[in-house]
């Protein structure tokens, strides 16, 4: 993978690392969202969602537009799927699958102990 | 975390990932040779998954769902092509329907398990290939929005297992 292949993935999984903006992502891949009302899902600042928001843009997982007075974000749904961001993701699924399996062959030496 | 190596191959649309394990290859075997030990670690916590059938022998099938937090279901198969006991096998990994009639419109990924001895325990290989970015898509997710929202939530259930 190109590095900045990797640096891509790298910001990909750190914008998808939070609770937060990945709920947000859920939202706005339904469809353009103001922040606005964003913001009043969560228990936080406005600010806070609006840094949330700004994370995922950067990381090219949402746009925003100005619509009026209103901030409009949309999800990408290409840049979720991207073949970088699948083969990051996949190896997440993997990674997970290899844990399963250090954890059951860490079970048997607990049992033999 | 047991992960040694990971290469993302974007041209050959592969994704192979080594790690080691502190247990000989047999243990390591075994997880793949016993449908109760595989099911606990192929699907997260979040999608379990049910073997229902487990035939590691070449040309063997294996059948599985998975199920959803909210009790949907996904099928899925492997065709075994080479079995090489302990040390490798091949599959293909395809999608079914819940009665495991493989999906023609569904891709199918092949894959290359490897385990061999490394300073008294494991290392495992696991190669993955498949067959169109598009294929990887359908692997990944179905439909669009769906699909993606969908990936967003399996990363959810694995930062929190």
């Amino acid at each position: 993978m190109t590095d900045d292949g990797e640096e891509r993935a790298d910001a990909l999984f750190q914008a998808l690392a939070d609770r937060t903006r990945r709920d947000i992502m859920r939202r706005v891949l339904k469809g353009a969202q103001s922040v606005t009302v964003l913001a009043a899902k969560y228990n936080m600042s406005f600010a806070a969602v609006q840094k949330h928001v700004a994370v995922l843009e950067r990381a090219g997982l949402l746009t925003k537009q100005r619509s009026g007075r209103e901030q409009l974000a949309t999800g990408d749904v290409e840049a979720v799927r991207s073949v970088a961001s699948m083969l990051a993701e996949l190896e997440q699924i993997w990674r997970g699958r290899i844990a399963r399996i250090d954890e059951l062959i860490a079970s048997d030496s607990d049992q033999e102990d | 975390m047991p992960v040694t190596d990971v290469k993302q191959d974007l041209d050959n649309l592969t994704l192979s990932i080594t790690a080691e394990f502190a247990a000989p290859v047999e243990r390591i075997w075994q997880i793949y040779a016993d449908p109760r030990q595989l099911e606990k670690v192929w699907g997260p916590p979040t999608y379990p998954a049910t073997m229902v059938d487990h035939d590691l022998t070449p040309g063997g099938r294996m059948n599985y769902f998975m199920t959803g937090p909210e009790g949907d279901k996904y099928a899925g198969y492997w065709q075994v092509t080479a079995v090489d006991e302990p040390r490798s096998f091949a599959f293909e990994d395809g999608f079914a329907d819940l009665d495991f009639n493989p999906n023609p419109d569904l891709p199918v990924s092949k894959n290359v398990y490897t385990f061999t001895e490394h300073n008294g325990g494991t290392q495992a290989t696991y190669v993955g290939t498949y067959q169109s970015a598009e294929a990887l898509q359908q692997v990944l997710d179905m439909g669009v929005v769906e699909g993606a929202t969908s990936s967003i939530n399996q990363i959810d259930g694995l930062i929190a297992a």
